[in-house]
């Protein structure tokens, strides 16, 4: 592994050192930011810091008072699975990603920071901003208020929110150490010509001539060439992310692949991919299938959902499997605190491990999955005209 | 709900997300990590056609060899058979000549003493007559010298004579 990340760290320092660089420039210059307007505006502040602090007091000791009553397990479990728009690392330190909205007046950008864990409001170019969730939910949304904090419903409408979150940091995270890997492995390639691959390419190999001859071919024949990128990019971004998704800690622990719109924009490449690549008898089953005339006004909408009902089988799928095995890991991680006693640590440790164990044979099975399944409906797709045509 | 609900955010950045690491990785990686298995495959089906033909080859090979050696053996054998049997015919013909050159000898060798014997013998019967004649005279003249036995002798002739 060390040696892993060293030959890395040779060949491709600069381009790690620029994302790292990137994720850790914005937590702390935006922490010098803060540190510079707080000792300029002291003075006008002094009077109303001493208001806010008490209001902060209270604020921090009913909540406490609510943990010593009653520890919210569903409450920690989402806000662990939901996005957010900066990554908790350990007590109080957290990366501030940047926050990214399109309003009618046009983007804005700043640190997330600024919202200070949804206590504060930012005073942005176009509106004031500030994080809300909604309640009984742990999703923040953005929405604009005036200088009170009262939302602004009518402006909160037009908020597109395209921050960087959690969830889309690890993502690019994800996409930076796939392209390291697979290019890195490419030259290899390149390097030895057909010799046997050493390193990283030697333990991807066998996998990737899995994905092609266990999913490509057997479900797409001879053309099975023209669809390895997109199911060899699928196979792999899932696979990784859901592996990802298990490390408890940074840069891990996004719920990537459990997140429903990641899922859908997977599931709608296959569809896509799927459709534009139908022939005529894959059409003319779904326009013109095998049934008596009178039956065609019920079998044609049927067949049109049909075409649906696929890949959005394929999202749920991926999204239910890991987010259910991140909620079990969490369920059982909560049990320590839902009866206050270290002691329980002694089970729910171990049933942790176990459950994460499985969850990383979980994290590949539904890779291939959601990559055999793509190619065996593009596969439907690409199908022949017959001559035995009663097969429906 | 809010688990079912797709933020647009994320819908947009892993769309595009998805869309650079798909162009990027079949630019870059996806072309060489799937053609150098495909080639190597393809270089082992061929050297291994090659090796069954070399294999071939190599057993037609050592049939011709075996075949070579069987002819080789056989020709040993004849050839050793044939010069047996000449050495035989050589020396019987050899010894053959020996011996009518050695009855020729001989033949000739009795031929010489024969001719020899009859030239000795002419000349013994020469000397002979010689000394015939010889005592003849002797003992003519000794009888014949007295005039009376001379002429009795010359009639005794005369008369045989007339006789025949």
């Amino acid at each position: 592994m060390t040696l892993l990340i060293n030959r890395f760290s040779k060949k491709y320092s600069a381009i790690t050192a620029v994302f790292l660089f990137v994720l850790f420039a914005f937590t702390y210059s935006v922490k010098a930011e803060n540190n510079a307007e707080v000792t300029n505006q002291l003075d006008s502040l002094t009077t109303k810091m001493v208001t806010e602090s008490e209001k902060v007091a209270e604020e921090v000791t009913g909540h406490h008072e609510t943990e010593e009553e009653k520890f919210n397990t569903s409450e920690v479990i989402m806000e662990h699975i939901a996005d957010a728009h900066d990554w908790h690392l350990w007590g109080h330190t957290s990366i501030h990603l940047p926050v990214i909205v399109y309003t009618d007046k046009g983007f804005e950008c700043f640190s997330s920071g600024k919202f200070e864990h949804g206590h504060a409001i930012y005073q942005g170019a176009n509106y004031n901003y500030k994080i809300v969730k909604h309640p009984g939910e742990q999703k923040e949304r953005i929405k604009v208020v005036d200088a009170n904090g009262n939302i602004d419903e009518v402006a909160s409408a037009s908020v597109i929110d395209l921050s960087i979150t959690k969830n889309i940091a690890s993502l690019l995270f994800s996409v930076v150490v796939l392209l390291i890997m697979f290019i890195s492995i490419a030259n290899g390639y390149k390097k030895r010509g057909i010799g046997a691959p050493k390193g990283l390419g030697s333990w991807l190999e066998p996998i990737i001539i899995f994905v092609r001859d266990d999913i490509a071919r057997p479900n797409l024949g001879d053309q099975y060439h023209r669809f390895m990128p997109y199911l060899l990019t699928v196979f792999f971004f899932i696979w990784f992310n859901n592996t990802l998704g298990l490390i408890p800690f940074f840069p891990g622990g996004a719920n990537l692949t459990g997140n429903i719109a990641v899922t859908m924009v997977l599931a709608l490449f296959t569809l896509i991919i799927t459709n534009i690549n139908g022939t005529k008898t894959y059409w003319g089953h779904v326009f013109t299938p095998h049934v008596p005339l009178w039956l065609y006004p019920l079998v044609i909408p049927v067949e049109i959902i049909g075409l649906f009902t696929k890949p959005f089988a394929l999202m749920v799928r991926l999204f239910a499997n890991i987010t259910a095995g991140h909620i079990l890991v969490l369920s059982l991680i909560c049990l320590i605190f839902i009866f206050k006693t270290v002691a329980v640590a002694g089970v729910s440790v171990p049933f942790v491990v176990f459950i994460s164990v499985i969850e990383m044979l979980v994290a590949f099975i539904q890779a291939f999955i959601f990559t055999i399944l793509s190619a065996l409906y593009i596969g439907m797709a690409l199908e022949k005209p017959s001559h035995n045509n009663d097969h429906h | 709900m809010e688990l079912v609900t797709p933020s647009l955010g994320l819908v947009v950045w892993s769309t595009l997300s998805f869309l650079i690491l798909m162009f990027l990785l079949t630019k870059f990686a996806w072309k060489p990590i799937t053609a150098a298995p495909k080639e190597r495959e393809e270089s082992i089906e061929g050297a291994l056609k090659q090796a069954e033909i070399a294999r071939e080859q190599m057993q037609a090979l050592k049939n011709d060899n075996e075949r070579l050696l069987n002819e080789a053996r056989a020709e040993r054998d004849r050839l050793l058979k044939e010069a047996g049997e000449m050495k035989d015919q050589i020396l019987a013909k050899a010894k053959n000549d020996a011996k009518a050159e050695g009855d020729k000898m001989i033949a000739a060798a009795k031929d010489a003493i024969e001719r020899e014997k009859l030239t000795a013998m002419n000349q013994l019967k020469t000397q002979v007559a010689i000394l015939s004649v010889e005592m003849a005279e002797k003992v003519l003249r000794k009888q014949l010298e007295d005039r009376a036995q001379q002429e009795a002798f010359v009639n005794d002739t005369i008369k045989s004579i007339t006789v025949n």
